[in-house]
């Protein structure tokens, strides 16, 4: 990490506070601080609803904090934040268009030639493996290949950020897996600068540099920031059986396993007032 | 059950209803005919009268009228639904206004409109295409305003997201989830239009499939009221199945084809 480079992504002392039905505020996320090297692969693992797609929205310019600064590369962040692609938890890909005019369209909106922009499409399509599926409509994949096809609308804009919510959370055990070792694939490509969030601490830890944990909500804290030493490239699958692995998780585990029972506790309590 | 067996059984069910008819219209049954001619006619005498609408050609001006003013009907009444709708959807403010007499209009029944409309267009086509727009144009309005309002908040923001303007998303997100909500709609709002058309014409009109029925009616012709009856199902039929056709094609991307939700 250079110093003089300034970060992809800077929270400084972000809130954010939505106001409620009946008029009362209430604090998602309270004085989160968190840095994004360029090029680093940080995942923020936190208890069910403690505002990590709060913070997520943050950096994607989609939410505007309470108060606190959001900085990207450097510049303070108006308006939606240009330089990030985002995939979305649910399905996001648009309907109507097939696999490959809903990646074809992140170019042409830019005014890039059709003919090109299909061209490209297509050569993204074929590198998350989807080479021959391109006349599908999202209704006939499945939800992992929609997912594939998420990922390739994102990265065809070549976003210096990539902002990812929980994206492989609808899918099955092994179809995560072989999409973690995609995005690993493609990532070490040219390294973008990756926030991840996911509720899964295993598959937070495989996938990246940093993993950064946050206090069950309301007014969500960062409370724990760890770096994961293991070498790249990596294989979800064989990376989980490493005794460094097993380290860290147990660390990790040991401090987040009192939020996820706070978290539990109070979506319980929730659950019996209403 | 196979599908030739589905069909024979179905072509059996017409036999069948069109024999007891002719049965009961001309054979007494203890000494009474139930069905008299006079009020029920007989399914060859109206068979006749079909045959002959259509060897002497004077059916094809009636239909082509009817046909005229439920395609006017249709595509006025479908783009000032999409135009309302959108404009409405996007700018709550107006929606909120208006909305107390849309309600109001809407729950008119429509057919209090039609002598009206005849007064302010005469007898010709137009006063049914109008009666065929106010029974269109709601329909569409509905599921565009729906369809523009229900737009997926997460489709939205991925839009957003992947750098699209105002007008990008106009066309890229809201267009095409209004249009399929209209689509979805279509049967629905082309049969309003051909209702429109008929029932216009039977409260007064030179031409048409309504006023064929109407005159028949004025004269007791009860063969022509049938006739004028089973021409007209069969015409609705045939759009429909055209309907059908086009919504095949503008809706491939839906999972399933879905009811009208009109």
């Amino acid at each position: 990490m250079a110093a003089a480079e300034p970060a992809a992504i800077a929270l400084d002392d972000a809130t954010v506070a939505f106001r409620l039905a009946d008029s009362r505020l209430y604090t998602a996320v309270e004085k989160a601080r968190l840095t994004v090297a360029n090029g680093e692969f940080v995942a923020i693992v936190g208890p069910t609803g403690c505002g990590k797609s709060t913070l997520l929205n943050v950096a994607a310019g989609l939410l505007k904090p309470a108060s606190g600064q959001v900085a990207i590369f450097g510049q303070p962040l108006t308006g939606l934040n240009r330089d990030a692609g985002y995939l979305f938890q649910a399905d996001a890909l648009f309907p109507w268009k097939t696999a490959i005019d809903n990646v074809a369209i992140g170019l042409e909106i830019t005014g890039a030639p059709q003919q090109h922009a299909r061209q490209r499409a297509q050569a993204f399509l074929t590198s998350v493996g989807l080479g021959g599926f391109g006349n599908r409509y999202p209704h006939m994949l499945s939800g992992g290949q929609r997912k594939r096809v998420g990922l390739a609308q994102v990265l065809i804009r070549d976003p210096r950020i990539l902002l990812m919510d929980e994206p492989f959370g609808p899918l099955d055990a092994q179809t995560r897996q072989i999409m973690g070792n995609l995005l690993l694939e493609l990532w070490n490509a040219d390294r973008k600068a990756v926030l991840f969030v996911t509720h899964d601490l295993e598959e937070a830890i495989a996938l990246a540099d940093r993993v950064v944990i946050m206090s069950a909500g309301p007014s969500a804290r960062i409370i724990g920031d760890w770096r994961v030493p293991l070498a790249r490239p990596r294989d979800i699958s064989e990376v989980r059986m490493e005794k460094e692995f097993h380290e860290l998780h147990r660390e990790i585990w040991s401090v987040l396993k009192d939020e996820v029972m706070k978290g539990y506790a109070q979506s319980s309590e929730v659950a019996e007032a209403v | 059950m196979s599908r030739p067996v589905l069909l024979l059984c179905q072509f059996a069910v017409a036999v069948v209803a069109l024999a007891l008819w002719q049965f009961f219209a001309t054979v007494p049954v203890f000494g009474k005919v139930l069905l008299p001619p006079f009020f029920f006619s007989t399914p060859i005498d109206v068979a006749e009268q079909i045959v002959k609408w259509f060897s002497t050609g004077t059916i094809w001006k009636h239909l082509v009228i009817t046909l005229w003013e439920s395609i006017l009907a249709f595509t006025i009444g479908s783009a000032l639904g999409v135009l309302v709708g959108f404009w409405f959807a996007r700018q709550p403010r107006i929606a909120a206004i208006f909305d107390p007499y849309v309600k109001m209009v809407n729950a008119l029944p429509r057919v209090v409109l039609a002598p009206i409309f005849t007064l302010w267009l005469g007898l010709g086509i137009w006063s049914k295409v109008a009666l065929g727009v106010t029974l269109v144009f709601f329909i569409v309005f509905f599921n565009v305003y729906q369809g523009v309002k229900e737009v997926s908040p997460t489709v939205l923001d991925n839009g957003r997201m992947l750098g699209m303007n105002d007008r990008q998303l106009m066309r890229h997100v809201y267009w095409p989830s209004a249009l399929s909500w209209m689509f979805s709609s279509l049967h629905t709002s082309v049969g309003f239009a051909v209702v429109g058309a008929v029932v216009g014409e039977y409260l007064g009109s030179a031409a048409g499939l309504g006023y064929l029925i109407q005159q028949a009616e004025g004269i007791f012709d009860v063969a022509g009221v049938f006739a004028g009856m089973f021409v007209l199902s069969a015409f609705v039929l045939l759009i429909d199945y055209g309907v059908t056709l086009v919504e095949r094609r503008l809706l491939v991307w839906r999972p399933v084809s879905t009811e009208g939700r009109g």
